[in-house]
């Protein structure tokens, strides 16, 4: 991205403003598009914390992980267990899970980023493969294996026991000093965490260090000549990237406290590659869209199914409505992923910027066009005179 | 000692695979400076070549049950059988091997289409818009095959003549206990067998020699008037066939299901960065190696040692090796190195 202009405070000041604005009107506006529920909200907020996460190592350093997916597995599996032992309060689930990613992401980075460009991609798809097939077998005991780690009743929950909360019949639910981790006041909470790590990204993107991050991007080699040694920098990028992810992996855990390995398979890292290229990699509120969308159709689209397919077309004669529903039943439902699949590809090869190149592309045709027909106007007095 | 012998078998024949696609990889690699994701897709879709040749030869119809004879009974029976009898039989029981034939043409088809009307667009675009793109087209592969397939495995029989197992261990003076599938051991030929195919017909006919020249330096080749471009296409085709015959024979090891390409893409990937990225001894060497390693380390006595092994040895192996000799086991300087 060569046109980085460097915001002032005040205007960033508007920016988060403007953000909240819409992030916290959410449910009001987004009623239309029968997204309102708090299930899905929480899906934006969490995958968008991912996503703005793995752009902070993606977008600004240009490295490509494909094993992002460990950190959010470590990060639910962290906060399921604090769950158990400490308290069902999210604040120490928060924390031990994104500290924990932070130091499992230090120890992959120390080995992966000593190689780069598609060694590195390798490097940290080993390492997530290697994290998820042990979650599968020998650390069955902290994962619990297939069934995936749950909650129970006869769980320690210590502070929680001195607190004097005691656990009834049901089993107890995630919550932040008695303001529950799920419906609206749990989407109120991933919306205040993920406005506050926004906030933060902001300032990374807008610092001196983040300029570093570009130049690593856009030339390491020079980097390195003009003095820098790139490693650290890179590191730290990776851990905050990975903290992001273990932050997002927590998220969910707090709004199902149920965590499994399948969260870390490598298809669940090629996700947020996807979200983030969709949205716009090194762009600010790329990721946060395209977490969005992705979600949005993925909830729209997996809904969808043969019948509803059928009335649909009904109003069509019946030998075409059944083909167009067939035909379209390949793109809907069970069969959502091809549509994703199609859709990357085309922005891939259409439009490597993602949706962000294409809203300036439109809003330079636009404004080209509204100049042009400016400069026509002016033109034309101009002729008529002559 | 018979275990041993029979886990390098078993190491063999799994290395087999990985060095089959792994193969492929590092052609298209070496060729067009291609990373494709898409290939471990190409792999599962030739397994189900040899699905779709099962499907095809086993249309039924119902007939009569002669059998049955006090009531009217009804089976169905295949139409090769109806026409043919035993002969019939004979070719549905060799459906597999048989597939090959429809499978050589039907992959070198969709590679070169594959290259025509993807890959060829994404020669100069970044590594990481390659990665990229041929994973969305991998996605896209395996829904399609899900769509038509479904979701579930569908084993695929060897003919009956080698369902059984070898006494290999009276060959080898081990033993009469000691026994191995004929299957894998048809499978381990055919790997050894098409791979050194692959590298005659790069080392000992004009065209491989030229398909060489052009790995080593493209533009003198083209400066010379020939038309690399259309060479790599080939090879892009060939490796497809590669990758798909070893989808088909694969078949009776493991029932295809519409996201092995996927399980065996990524290992198929260390595989080829252990060999080191654009070297093809390499990727066919790191290929048993790491068969081998993965299936001694699946024994029990060496998963009482280290729990779990079984599961990451090929991956740390992978990490080692990138730390120690960073361009992999055979690796050139000044491939993939900017």
């Amino acid at each position: 991205m060569t046109h980085t202009k460097i915001a002032s405070p005040k205007q960033d000041i508007l920016y988060m403003a403007i953000l909240s604005a819409v992030v916290l009107t959410m449910p009001i506006w987004l009623q239309p598009f029968g997204a309102a529920y708090p299930d899905l909200m929480q899906k934006f907020m969490i995958f968008g914390i991912f996503a703005i996460g793995y752009n902070i190592l993606f977008g600004l350093t240009g490295y490509l992980s494909f094993g992002h997916a460990a950190f959010l597995g470590v990060g639910s599996y962290t906060a399921v267990w604090s769950f158990k032992l400490l308290s069902m309060n999210v604040i120490p689930a928060l924390i031990f899970g994104t500290v924990l990613s932070g130091l499992f992401a230090l120890a992959i980075g120390f080995v992966s980023l000593r190689r780069s460009g598609i060694y590195f991609s390798i490097l940290t798809l080993a390492f997530a493969q290697m994290s998820y097939n042990l979650a599968y077998s020998v650390l069955t005991p902290i994962t619990n294996g297939e069934t995936g780690l749950q909650l129970t009743q006869g769980d320690a929950r210590v502070l929680d026991r001195m607190a004097g909360i005691q656990a009834d019949a049901s089993l107890p639910t995630p919550n932040l000093f008695g303001i529950e981790g799920i419906g609206y006041s749990g989407f109120y909470i991933c919306a205040a965490l993920m406005l506050i790590s926004f906030f933060i990204y902001l300032r990374i993107f807008r610092s001196p260090f983040g300029l570093k991050l570009r130049a690593i991007k856009s030339n390491q080699n020079r980097m390195g000549y003009t003095g820098y040694n790139t490693r650290p920098y890179l590191m730290t990028a990776f851990v905050i990237s990975g903290m992001y992810a273990g932050l997002a992996g927590s998220l969910l855990a707090v709004t199902d406290p149920l965590a499994g390995a399948e969260r870390m398979q490598w298809t669940a890292s090629g996700e947020v590659v996807l979200i983030t290229i969709l949205g716009g990699v090194g762009t600010l509120i790329g990721p946060l869209l395209g977490a969005g969308i992705i979600k949005y159709f993925e909830n729209i689209l997996s809904a969808f199914n043969d019948s509803v397919l059928q009335n649909a077309f009904s109003f069509l004669p019946d030998w075409l409505a059944h083909g167009l529903a067939s035909v379209l039943g390949l793109f809907v439902g069970d069969g959502w992923h091809l549509t994703l699949g199609l859709v990357f590809m085309l922005i891939v090869i259409f439009l490597p910027g993602g949706i962000m190149e294409g809203i300036s592309r439109l809003w330079r045709l636009v404004s080209s066009s509204a100049s042009s027909t400016d400069d026509k106007e002016k033109e034309q007095p101009s002729t008529k005179e002559a | 000692m018979d275990a041993i012998f029979l886990q390098i078998l078993n190491g063999l024949d799994k290395g087999g695979a990985y060095a089959l696609i792994a193969l492929g990889l590092t052609l298209v690699f070496g060729t067009l400076g291609v990373v494709n994701f898409a290939h471990g897709a190409i792999f599962m879709m030739g397994a189900f070549c040899a699905v779709t040749v099962e499907k095809i030869l086993t249309l039924s119809v119902r007939v009569k049950d002669e059998s049955v004879t006090f009531f009217d009974a009804y089976k169905e029976t295949p139409y090769l059988e109806v026409w043919f009898g035993d002969t019939g039989a004979a070719i549905i029981d060799w459906s597999v091997p048989l597939s090959i034939i429809l499978a050589i043409p039907v992959m070198l088809l969709i590679g070169i289409v594959m290259e025509r009307s993807l890959i060829r667009y994404f020669y100069k675009r970044p590594h990481a818009d390659q990665i990229l793109v041929t994973f969305g087209l991998a996605i896209v592969l395996q829904e399609l095959v899900k769509a038509f397939f479904g979701a579930n495995p569908i084993p695929q029989g060897a003919p009956d003549v080698v369902a059984g197992s070898a006494a290999i261990g009276a060959v080898f003076g081990l033993g009469e206990a000691v026994v191995y599938p004929w299957w894998r051991l048809i499978y381990l030929a055919f790997s050894l067998v098409t791979i050194g195919l692959v590298f005659s017909f790069l080392h000992f006919t004009t065209y491989g020699m030229v398909v060489r020249a052009g790995m080593a330096d493209r533009e003198t080749v083209e400066l010379l008037g020939i038309n690399i471009e259309r060479r790599f296409t080939i090879v892009f085709g060939m490796a497809a066939v590669v990758a798909g015959l070893a989808g088909v024979m694969y078949t009776p090891v493991l029932p295809p299901d519409y996201h092995l390409g996927m399980d065996f893409l990524v290992l198929s990937f260390v595989v080829v960065v252990v060999g080191g990225m654009g070297s093809l001894p390499g990727a066919v060497l790191a290929g048993f190696l790491l068969g081998i390693l993965q299936s001694f380390s699946s024994m029990t006595e060496v998963k009482d040692i280290f729990p779990g092994i079984d599961q990451v040895i090929i991956y740390l192996v992978a990490v080692v090796i990138l730390l120690t000799r960073p361009r992999g086991l055979m690796g050139r300087r000044g491939v993939m190195e900017s």
